[in-house]
């Protein structure tokens, strides 16, 4: 029998009245593996999560979860799943003990199990010291790792995590992510949405980048990357004169054509994926030539260089008139 | 089946304890919550008790033995307006969210929420029946009787909860919900037997005031409390609960799981 996939959608839409929040949209994720949507704000990655969570009814379009109908069969899928949002759905007036054993219940564990899945949890997420105060006295981190430890409750084989670490210091981001991947190695299936590029290239297998309710791209991060013309690598020149030398010097390590831009003096190498090993050939070659250059370095492409490319519009553009058009109301449709 | 049936309980117990648990945690509200009633008790007796004595002259003489079903009666919908605000409160702050996208029963997140509710009113009532003691109030009709007037109000205020429900889940906004609820609240209890006499009213007022469930509910208390007539206003009363959770119990559990 061929194994299901983890979720599976099919001419995704959801509309608003006139708004499109999600158009199209055909996915699929295989099990055991992170799933990343990656996409800014209002681009329609909360939707997508909603309708697969069953919280909300797709417009047109099919989505299965483990090959089950989220339309059809809702209270099975639920019993599949663990959502964990960008806000922290938990109850401030309960301890952090008391949220998790409660919602071990409503998974319909029996109480033993309820808690021992609640130490558990506890332990995993490390939150065993501060189990019995109101989760309203947490840390937003902690607040966080209740939300997501509230999502584990039920043994999910797929997790929904809504921009898990939006909102996050550095240092809790890479400590959930480390979470996000012991649970990997557990064999849980994930979809991770995120607005950055950054999370989505270290956790996830695959990656599907929409925008204003459409997909736009989809592949694994290199693949992307590879899309975009991959690393960037750019050195100022000292003496206008050596651009010729400078760009002979280099074609062999670019992937196209070096270009020169005479106002700035700079050279421009697209040189693919393994950007920094290429770096050191970009400079051993320059070395040989006997150019030295000025700022050397190395980009590598950013969530908003996708979107230059797919879209032709930066994120900061998208997030403007984003919040321009925002009506008042509950403002997440993305 | 017998599980299902068996689910649907437990999931409505985990809710109900959760928003139990959640009133422990904030005492200032039950204080507040207490302190309401009896300002209103206190205003009512002592600012219209006097001007209004002649009311309780058939109400073996004091004007409080007729108030105090009447104060009840308000204080128990003014309790069960809380079920919108809090639901409203939950919507928002995503917990519903955590809630819909679990394998629980779709009842459960509103039975338990007016469950909690109806429960605090039982403190409420309590603490009602202590003040309304200390002003002078006496049950006339033995234990049993009293304890059915208490018993037909809260049954009452569990089916207001579920009014209030449904306009917390259609509102979708502590305050709008709290407004709503105040603005429907307020006309039907003034314009009602539960502070003066129908009698007294202006003339079209009457037919609304002498038909309507706070009327029924006032007289149905006096009755039972101090055993006067009530002309089956106790049975009147049963029938409009009975009736206001045909209606809502559906189009909530309906608003709730709409999916939309």
């Amino acid at each position: 029998m061929a194994q299901e996939f983890a979720f599976e959608v099919k001419g995704a839409a959801k509309y608003f009245g006139e708004v499109k929040a999600l158009d199209d949209v055909t996915l699929k994720a295989e099990q055991g593996k992170v799933f990343g949507l990656l996409g800014p704000n209002g681009a329609g990655k909360t939707t997508l999560v909603n309708m697969l969570s069953t919280l909300s009814e797709p417009t047109k379009g099919s989505l299965k979860v483990l090959g089950v109908d989220v339309v059809a069969e809702p209270q099975k899928v639920r019993k599949l799943i663990g959502l964990a949002g960008q806000f922290a759905a938990i109850d401030p007036y309960l301890t952090g003990r008391e949220n998790l054993y409660m919602v071990g219940r409503l998974y319909h564990l029996s109480a033993k199990e309820s808690k021992k899945r609640t130490e558990e949890i506890l332990d995993d997420l490390k939150l065993t010291d501060a189990a019995n105060r109101l989760a309203k006295t947490y840390s937003g981190g902690m607040r966080r790792r209740l939300d997501l430890g509230a999502s584990l409750v039920g043994h999910p084989k797929i997790l929904f995590l809504d921009e898990p670490t939006t909102g996050l210091d550095p240092r809790t981001r890479l400590d959930l992510w480390q979470t996000i991947r012991e649970l990997v190695a557990q064999g849980t299936s994930i979809l991770l949405t995120t607005q950055y590029l950054e999370e989505a290239d270290e956790l996830a297998d695959r990656i599907a980048v929409i925008d204003r309710g459409r997909l736009i791209a989809e592949g694994t991060s290199s693949q992307l990357k590879a899309k975009l013309g991959g690393d960037l690598i750019e050195f100022e020149l000292e003496d206008a004169n050596q651009k010729d030398a400078a760009i002979k010097a280099v074609t062999a390590v670019s992937k196209s054509k070096p270009t020169y831009d005479e106002q700035t003096n700079v050279v421009s190498v697209p040189v693919g994926s393994d950007g920094s090993r290429k770096l050191a050939e970009v400079v051993r070659q320059l070395d040989q030539a006997k150019i030295i250059p000025r700022r050397l370095s190395l980009h590598e492409p950013s969530l908003d260089d996708v979107f230059l490319n797919l879209t032709g519009q930066s994120v900061a553009d998208v997030e403007s008139e984003r919040k321009r058009k925002k009506k008042r109301g509950r403002p997440d449709v993305g | 089946m017998w599980d299902r049936i068996y689910y649907e309980f437990a999931d409505t117990w985990a809710i109900t304890k959760r928003n139990l648990l959640r009133y422990t945690r904030l005492p200032q509200l039950i204080f507040f919550s207490s302190i309401q009633p009896i300002i209103f008790l206190t205003l009512f007796n002592f600012v219209f008790g006097g001007a209004l004595g002649s009311a309780g002259a058939a109400f073996h003489g004091k004007y409080i033995n007729y108030l105090l079903p009447g104060i009840m009666v308000q204080v128990v919908l003014f309790g069960g307006l809380q079920t919108g605000i809090g639901l409203a409160r939950d919507i928002n702050s995503g917990i519903v969210d955590r809630f819909r996208s679990l394998p629980m029963s779709r009842a459960a997140v509103l039975a338990g929420r007016t469950i909690a509710d109806s429960i605090r009113n039982i403190s409420v009532i309590a603490i009602m029946l202590i003040v309304g003691y200390l002003y002078g109030f006496r049950f006339y009709n033995g234990y049993w009787n009293a304890l059915a007037m208490v018993g037909i109000y809260l049954l009452f205020g569990f089916a207001f909860s579920w009014i209030a429900a449904f306009l917390g889940l259609v509102l979708k906004d502590e305050e709008t919900a709290q407004l709503a609820g105040f603005v429907f609240v307020f006309p039907l209890v003034f314009a009602s037997a539960a502070f003066v006499p129908v009698a007294s009213m202006a003339k079209w007022l009457q037919h609304f005031a002498n038909n309507q469930p706070i009327t029924f509910a006032t007289s149905a208390g006096r009755e039972l409390a101090l055993g006067v007539p009530g002309n089956g206003a106790a049975w009147k009363l049963l029938l409009w609960t009975l009736g206001i959770l045909v209606v809502f119990i559906p189009l909530s559990v309906w608003s709730y799981r709409r999916r939309t």
